[in-house]
């Protein structure tokens, strides 16, 4: 199973251009909105065209601009599933399902629904419409829909961005099971980074149109090649950089002088690290060890964002370097601590870029 | 005062056929254009719209010219020994004619605010453009092809202008209740003219009323209120 995809297109304000391949492991679209993540997957269904490229599923072509082949959306095999669901909802949750399997006996057609309708746990649901179904419902009734068909690709328009918050973790743990029985291509936009990273094991990132990173998720997080990556996903202190001995480099917006320990240091112009991967220093004299000021905090509930002003007291107009987040709890101790706080920048976690 | 009452079964024979047309050329139109991305949308839009922003002697004139004896349409037909102008086939075309673009208009806009996903899920489903279009886009766009329906319907039953330039008022023939009622009206018989008048207020009254009922019927079958 493997898809290849390479294309271009034109869009108000900028140029899509992606290329990537997927085999049967979920692929995860990490983006901003705007950034053509929805695009990419309109285009490998068919429902869009691609100004030029190549579009390839399992041997098959199913876009070349060069040989002028472009296979309507109903020959593709493709399953997708909207970001509003996009049921009919003039048919009952048997009848969406059913809808698509025109060319099988009856009997054939009601098994198949059955079977479906008991994987994704909606008994009892069957003759409802989509209009009586909760949001999670739908969903599911959705997805049914869409690999009741036994689709060579599945692809997922940020599935869960119209659930409720506290729903989407369940939706979220009942999608991954009914993904790993799934044997073809899923590719899953999302713009929510632990949604990328829980249901998927390589990512895609896109940045206005441009392909920025493409692996397995756990070398973009460690090693984002490029900044908009290390943006994207969620490394929010990043700095200039500029090496200044083998193994020392000088963070320039937060002016402090920090050890790394990457191989590779040729040529570093940012250097960044993840809110919390910032430490308490034990020791003030422990490597990469800076002097911080709260500048402000914000909070949720679980956890502090601490705004900190890096070398020097704030001066009061809510400037910052870097952001810390650390669980409540943690902040109750360093809330009563004096300042400056003895931070530590662990070297291993710095992303060098 | 002997009444003959022919116009009202050459009204609603007239009005009943032209809708049934209407209902066709209206919906294939609607749904060809609604799904048209060319540049020439606002021109063939502009071009089916044109009978309803005309005088009605204005669209009556141009059936003549293409009906007519030596209309491009009309020699044809009197080739074929059918001829159009002043039989009750012509009555139908005008009512026809005019009362399209309400067919036209409101099925597009029906069609236009289904959601195109919707659309495109159906075509991600394997199913053919027809099966999008009669399972899907027909049942959703259902209440605007309804009110489609009953303003052509009304329209069509109040045909006059053009009606008469292609059909003249032939009683018996092609004499419809509005131009049974101008002549009446003209010719001083305003008790006449009354009870056209009334008769086919009430009619289309009715039909509305039906209509609008049905709709409504329609509707809450198809989106429930509450849940459960």
């Amino acid at each position: 199973m493997a898809l290849y995809v390479d294309i271009k297109k034109k869009l108000p304000g900028f140029c899509l251009d992606v290329n990537f391949e997927a085999g049967t492991n979920t692929v995860g679209f990490l983006g901003a909105s705007g950034s053509g993540k929805s695009m990419t997957l309109r285009c490998i269904a068919g429902i869009e065209t691609p100004d030029s490229g190549i579009i390839e599923l399992n041997g098959h072509i199913l876009f070349d601009s060069a040989k002028g082949i472009n296979l309507p959306i109903r020959k593709r095999r493709v399953g997708f599933l909207f970001q509003n669901y996009a049921l009919f909802p003039n048919m009952t949750v048997e009848e969406n399902i059913r809808f698509g399997l025109g060319s099988l006996s009856v009997s054939e057609q009601l098994k198949k629904v059955r079977e479906m309708i008991s994987v994704m746990h909606m008994e009892g649901l069957e003759k409802r419409y989509p209009s009586q179904l909760s949001g999670g419902q739908q969903q599911r009734a959705a997805l049914a829909r869409a690999l009741v068909i036994d689709p060579e690709v599945l692809l997922l328009d940020e599935p869960l961005s119209a659930l409720d918050e506290h729903l989407r973790d369940n939706m979220l743990k009942q999608m991954i099971e009914t993904l790993s029985g799934y044997r073809g291509v899923t590719l899953f936009v999302t713009h929510n980074i632990e949604e990328a990273y829980r249901v998927c094991r390589d990512l895609v990132v896109l940045s206005s149109g441009k392909l920025e990173a493409k692996g397995n998720k756990e070398s973009v997080f460690m090693n984002p090649p490029t900044i908009e990556t290390a943006h994207i996903t969620g490394c929010k202190n990043l700095s200039a950089a500029k090496l200044i001995s083998s193994d020392e480099i000088e963070a320039l917006d937060w002016g402090v002088i920090l050890k790394v320990n990457k191989e590779d240091k040729k040529d570093i112009k940012y250097i960044g690290i993840r809110p919390y991967h910032i430490e308490l220093a034990e020791d003030a004299r422990d490597q990469n060890t800076i002097n911080c000021w709260i500048s402000y905090t914000g909070e949720t509930p679980s956890r502090m964002t601490v705004y900190l002003s890096v070398g020097r007291k704030p001066s009061g107009n809510g400037e910052y370097q870097l952001q810390w987040e650390i669980p409540r709890e943690k902040w109750e101790k360093v809330k009563a601590m004096q300042q400056p706080l003895s931070l530590k920048l662990d070297p291993d976690k710095l992303i060098l870029i | 005062m002997a009444i003959d009452f022919s116009p009202i079964w050459i009204s609603l024979k007239t009005a009943l056929t032209a809708t049934l047309l209407t209902f066709f050329f209206g919906i294939a139109a609607a749904w060809h254009v609604a799904n048209y991305r060319g540049k020439l949308k606002g021109l063939v839009d502009g071009l089916l719209t044109l009978p309803m922003v005309l005088p009605p002697t204005v669209a009556g004139f141009f059936l003549l010219l293409i009906f007519g004896k030596y209309g491009p349409i009309g020699k044809i037909l009197y080739a074929l020994g059918i001829p159009v102008i002043f039989t009750w086939q012509a009555t139908v075309i005008a009512a026809t004619v005019v009362a399209f673009p309400l067919m036209y208009k409101t099925a597009r806009a029906a069609f236009e605010q289904i959601d195109g996903n919707i659309l495109n899920a159906a075509r991600t489903l394997g199913v053919s453009e027809w099966n999008v279009f009669w399972r899907v886009s027909v049942p959703l766009a259902r209440p605007g092809i309804a009110a489609g329906t009953v303003l052509a319907f009304a329209r069509a039953m109040g045909e006059f202008g053009a009606t008469l330039m292609v059909a003249g008022g032939i009683p018996g023939k092609t004499q419809t209740i509005p131009i049974a009622i101008f002549f009446a009206a003209e010719g001083g018989e305003m008790d006449k003219a009354m009870i056209w008048v009334l008769l086919i207020t009430g009619i289309s009254l009715i039909a509305m009323v039906l209509i609008n009922y049905w709709t409504e019927y329609q509707h809450k079958s198809l989106t429930f209120s509450g849940r459960k």
